[in-house]
């Protein structure tokens, strides 16, 4: 097992993690400072994907496809949010799963119904084609290089327009006094369909980026989105930081228990056994790891402080 | 001229009723206190105000305008500062976050805030669940001034808070009536209340009992209404 491969499969894990930050951010903040649980987050995930594909299809640019994706998404987000969720914030969690359930399935017809039932395909642009040599002899996608980027910088931007602007402070006191921020002032009502439609213009870009290293079809959100709620759910419900630690843990996880788990039962239960054992746990790895940071640290890693 | 006037105000809790009629208004650089027991409606009659609940009947004028069942934000931004009950400070957020999150210009600054309380500035990193509960009412009342208020109102501002810092608060207030702040002023302590109150209005059973300047309220009227 060589050096450059162990730091390929790291990078793996980073560019993973990096890609559920996108998702996990925006479930989050919607989970943290609306109180509402969004399935059809993984639906913004799909919109971003497929206006990135079309787009760029049409035009031949993924740069152009790129922004379509945000636009794309952040538009079906406030859709969402003026229509319907909005209905939803004083409802139980029981009443928003069941809506929001409903509109992964509006949407996901919808897209069957616009582009068919077979996959898109998106093409790495030509910019970030190839590889780069790593220290030790290791290639690397760039364009996953590029990704682990795009969401290094997505983050520090999150956190700075919490933490530091006024958005953030009103987004924060919405957290802990929704009626106070209100009777200060503030328009509660369009500052949760922004926080509403940056999530989703998030979700769209993690969408849009991973388009281009897998298939673009129908159903792809779903599964990152039971991903992106264990991230939340580690991380601590409402907290960027969480989020992105979260993220960043469950991606290596994640990859290299699929790397890693395998080849170290082979060594004890020989190659046919031990693959298979490895790798069954290796999908379960996850759940593990949350299993036991939820046993001590039962509200997260990083709690929001309210 | 007359900032705020509510006249024969109605509203529920639920599908109980628990105002019956409620009127008061305050002029310009008016303070005017609004007294009564507990759970005579001074509260109610406050949030009904604010939009923060929904008056069912009568009529809520500020400057000129029905804002009877706008949205709070709107109303708050008509110019009212509320100072609400329990003072409900952002525990999440700084000193310095809670003052600028929702501010508005005017002639209230952060240095204006600072020097009119200056354990704020002291405190300004710090996050407002640390504060001690005389610390917290200074917050919230520098909160709502940031928001340049035509109108300032205080919910129970010295409830619970020990003498000493009740004096600050006081003397804080005297300096916003000096200044020529218009407030309305919910407070039991009578004793501080009456010398800095224009005009005083009692609420009993969610209406209004009394209306009348402080030397008009007797210490037969005071036992009736306000006696414990």
């Amino acid at each position: 097992m060589s050096t450059a491969l162990i730091i390929e499969q790291l990078l793996n894990g980073l560019q993973f993690g990096v890609m559920l930050f996108l998702m996990a951010a925006g479930l989050t903040l919607i989970f943290g400072v609306m109180g509402l649980i969004n399935l059809a987050h993984g639906s913004f995930y799909m919109i971003g994907a497929f206006a990135c594909a079309a787009v760029a299809a049409a035009t031949g640019s993924f740069w152009i496809g790129l922004a379509a994706s945000l636009a794309a998404a952040a538009a079906a987000g406030t859709l969402v949010e003026v229509a319907v969720i909005r209905r939803l914030y004083d409802r139980d969690h029981l009443d928003q799963v069941l809506a929001t359930f409903a509109l992964i399935l509006i949407f996901s017809e919808a897209t069957r119904w616009l582009f068919g039932s077979f996959p898109l395909y998106l093409d790495i642009p030509p910019v970030l084609a190839g590889a780069v040599a790593l220290p030790g002899g290791a290639h690397y996608q760039l364009y996953r290089l590029a990704i682990i980027g795009i969401g290094v910088l997505v983050a520090v931007g999150l956190y700075y327009l919490i933490s530091r602007t006024r958005l953030g402070m009103r987004i924060r006191a919405g957290e802990s006094d929704r009626e106070m921020i209100a009777a200060l002032g503030v328009d509660i009502g369009t500052l949760y369909t922004m926080v509403f439609a940056l999530g989703a213009a998030l979700a769209g870009l993690a969408g849009a980026l991973v388009g281009a290293l897998q298939s673009v079809q129908v159903g792809m959100g779903e599964p990152v989105l039971i991903l992106a709620f264990v991230v939340i759910v580690i991380g601590g419900i409402g907290s960027i930081k969480g989020a992105l630690v979260g993220a960043v843990l469950v991606g290596l996880t994640d990859t290299l228990g699929r790397f890693l788990l395998p080849k170290l039962f082979t060594v004890f239960l020989g190659p046919a056994d031990g693959a298979t054992t490895g790798a069954a746990l290796a999908s379960m790895l996850i759940y593990i790891v949350m299993a036991l940071i939820l046993a001590f640290r039962p509200k997260g890693l990083f709690p929001a402080t309210a | 001229m007359t900032l705020l006037q509510v006249s024969g105000l109605e509203s529920f809790y639920g599908a109980s009723q628990a105002l019956f009629g409620v009127d008061f208004s305050v002029g310009q650089s008016e303070v005017v206190a609004l007294m009564g027991r507990n759970g005579m409606g001074k509260t109610t009659a406050i949030n009904s105000v604010l939009g923060l609940i929904r008056p069912r009947g009568g009529g809520v004028r500020f400057i000129g305008r029905d804002i009877a069942g706008m949205q709070s934000y709107r109303i708050a931004r008509l110019g009212i500062g509320l100072v609400p009950e329990g003072r409900r400070c952002f525990p999440n957020l700084t000193v310095r976050e809670n003052l600028v999150a929702a501010a508005r210009q005017g002639p209230w600054t952060l240095t204006r805030i600072n020097s009119l309380f200056p354990r704020l500035e002291e405190r300004q990193d710090q996050y407002a669940h640390s504060l001690s509960g005389g610390e917290q009412q200074m917050l919230a009342i520098g909160r709502a001034l940031m928001t340049n208020p035509q109108l300032l109102i205080l919910d129970e501002a010295t409830e619970g808070l020990a003498p000493v810092i009740r004096q600050d608060i006081w003397a804080a207030i005297r300096r916003l009536k000096a200044d020529g702040q218009s407030i309305l002023v919910v407070d039991k302590t009578l004793a501080e209340l009456l010398p800095v109150a224009d005009r005083c209005f009692v609420l009993e059973k969610g209406r209004t009992v009394f209306s009348g300047k402080p030397d008009e309220l007797t210490p037969e009227l005071q036992d009736r209404y306000l006696g414990v």
